[in-house]
């Protein structure tokens, strides 16, 4: 894929905000606020940072990919759809029966997934082992993961945390989504992660951090990542759960449920969309 | 269907509800979860008691440790969150905290089965009962509906030792009533009938009555038992409706394998073997949908078991 420029990423990212509020509007159910936070990530990652080939989607040079916190898919989707690995409006019929796009990733419907995630604390350990096989093989590809701070309470987190730096697994960049949610509330009130730099870097990990919604401060981070040796390689990015529409921001209500048709339509119109194409967005 | 279907409250609900009742009662009860407290209901009793409430994290595993360690310190400890994580993410917990040393833990997991619908198959638990009965001195549980649920509740807080009841999600249609005797290890024989048994627990509950109805239309005379307790099983109940019937169906919101049919075929083979069909998951996981829609697609309603039914009472022939 051809790198879009910062603005481009800004653009498209605003665009995919808008994908997000319309499949779940759509869909009835899913997690609005968990896709909106990393979606300024995600964008920098599918048409900037990674190297992949919607054409080819299995080609075995490509840069890898893992949600594990899956429940944020719908992003993933957006940058699927936009990229170009499936058509379009397939992002209407998120949830439902039959379709590829499952509530949460999916390798048996969509087989350009790499790893099925859903049950969060997974992805990471999946990752390093992608990582691992391609010293193996002799591949230059990188690794990209993201994981959620409440989902960091897992142990498993922290298993392959030790795991990878004592491996020296320098071919992956992770992404913590670190917007300071989990399902039940703050993660500071539910399961304190802090000090979350201190940890990781106590673990043996580069370290990075940034504002999770500055795209330069994101493509900078993760070009860094790449030249990290002998480490593998974290960026905390500081997030807002929701951001980009205003009554989803820190609103933990919207975690896990979808907006309503009028809350679609309100979210809609402030990411910039005109009242005719949202009603007829709304049909389709 | 003709039976007419009634909404009640979602078992999960009926639980975090009862939750709160005992804990007024007994203040020796100890509730943990693992950052679902909303979905599981739990969150009730947080409430009301956020002295004997933690809300762990999403620390699946050390949280059934957790719960061992207050157990054998003389609390009874309900723990709660979704089935699969709940038996998949702890099983060793389970097994080495709190199957071995019988630990007076109360594993109650919601979002059984696919019903849970629109997530998908990442938090659809198809194998939790399996998985729980392959735990030694563990009891095992399925209620039906809110009045199921409650009653199982009240009376495994009273029971030491290590349970397993699976709850759901959606609102559970009502089976029984608030007059209903339950007793853990007991199935209630909801109607009686000389032709089939037709035993099912949870949501298949409903869903056998209803199949019950249609089979008299046709001059079949189905009994439907309700088997909430899955361990121990009600072998006395199995002998006689064998015995009385010739002919089983097992209904459930279960994997093929290790769930009610395994054990009631297990049952019955030890007994005099009748015919025996089964109404469960096969051996997939399912996908993303709405629950209703699932049910039909994984072939888990009333069709299903009517269906079920004629060929074992056509088995019955061979
Ligand atoms: C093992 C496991 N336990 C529980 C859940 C249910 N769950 C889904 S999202 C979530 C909170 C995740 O928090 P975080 O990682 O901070 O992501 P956020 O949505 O806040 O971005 C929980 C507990 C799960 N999916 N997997």
């Amino acid at each position: 894929m051809k790198k879009a420029s910062i603005d481009e990423l800004k653009k498209l990212a605003q665009e995919m905000r808008k994908d997000i509020i319309v499949m779940l509007g759509k869909a009835g159910s899913g997690h609005p606020g968990s896709s909106l936070s990393v979606i300024d990530i995600i964008t920098a990652l599918f048409f900037n940072v990674m190297h992949h080939n919607p054409k080819d989607p299995q080609d075995k040079n490509r840069d890898r990919f893992i949600l594990s916190k899956g429940h944020a898919v719908p992003a993933l989707y957006a940058a699927y759809a936009r990229a170009g690995y499936f058509p379009y409006e397939w992002i209407y019929t998120l949830r439902q029966l039959g379709s590829p796009l499952q509530g949460h990733p999916d390798r048996r419907k969509l087989s350009f997934l790499e790893a099925s995630t859903g049950s969060l604390g997974q992805g990471l350990s999946i990752g390093i082992g992608i990582c691992l096989a391609a010293k193996l093989d002799k591949k230059d590809y990188r690794t990209y993961c993201i994981i959620g701070d409440g989902e960091s309470n897992e142990g498993q987190i922290w298993e392959a945390a030790m795991f990878a730096s004592h491996h020296e697994v320098d071919n992956l960049t992770v992404i913590l989504d670190y917007n300071k949610f989990q399902l039940d509330g703050p993660v500071k009130d539910i399961l304190d992660m802090e000090p979350m730099e201190k940890k990781w870097s106590s673990f043996g990990w580069h370290t990075q951090e940034v504002d999770g919604h500055n795209m330069q401060e994101i493509v900078d981070a993760l070009e860094k990542s790449k030249t990290v040796k002998k480490q593998p390689s974290i960026i905390i990015a500081h997030t807002v759960k929701g951001k980009g529409v205003s009554f989803m921001e820190n609103n933990n209500h919207f975690h896990g449920v979808a907006p309503t048709a009028d809350e679609t339509r309100k979210a809609l119109l402030e990411l910039g969309e005109s009242r005719e194409e949202i009603e007829e967005v709304l049909k389709r | 269907m003709s039976l007419e279907k009634r909404l009640g409250a979602a078992t999960r609900d009926a639980y975090g509800k009862a939750l709160v009742e005992l804990g007024k009662k007994n203040p020796n009860i100890v509730v943990l979860d693992a950052d679902l407290s909303k979905s599981t209901k739990t969150e009730a009793f947080g409430k009301e008691f956020p002295d004997r409430f933690i809300n762990c994290g999403i620390i699946e595993a050390n949280m059934v440790g957790v719960a061992s360690g207050l157990a054998i310190s003389g609390k009874t400890v309900f723990a709660s969150s979704f089935a699969c994580f709940m038996m998949c993410k702890s099983y060793d917990q389970l097994r080495m905290a709190v199957a071995n040393p019988k630990a007076d833990v109360k594993i109650v997991a919601s979002h059984g089965g696919i019903s849970v619908g629109e997530d998908g198959a990442s938090q659809q638990a198809i194998e939790d009962i399996a998985l729980a009965t392959s735990l030694p001195d563990f009891t095992v549980l399925l209620p039906s509906d809110e009045y199921c649920a409650k009653a199982l509740v009240m009376q495994a807080a009273l029971t030491p030792g290590p349970f397993y009841m699976r709850t759901g999600r959606p609102k559970a249609p009502i089976v029984h009533s608030e007059n209903t005797k339950f007793e853990i290890g007991k199935g209630v024989l909801i109607k009686d009938g000389k032709d089939i048994t037709l035993i099912a627990n949870g949501l298949l509950v409903f869903e056998a009555l209803s199949a019950a109805d249609t089979l008299q239309k046709q001059g079949i005379n189905a009994a439907v038992i309700d088997m909430h307790t899955i361990k121990p099983i009600d072998t006395a109940l199995i002998k006689q409706q064998c015995d009385k019937t010739g002919a089983i169906v097992v209904a459930e919101e279960h994997s093929i394998w290790g769930g009610l049919g395994t054990t009631v075929s297990r049952t019955v083979s030890l007994l005099k073997p009748v015919p025996i069909e089964y109404v469960a998951i096969e051996d997939v996981y399912a996908e993303s949908g709405k629950p209703e829609e699932l049910m039909i697609a994984y072939r888990l309603t009333a069709e299903h078991i009517v269906e079920a039914a004629k060929k074992a009472i056509q088995r019955k022939q061979l």
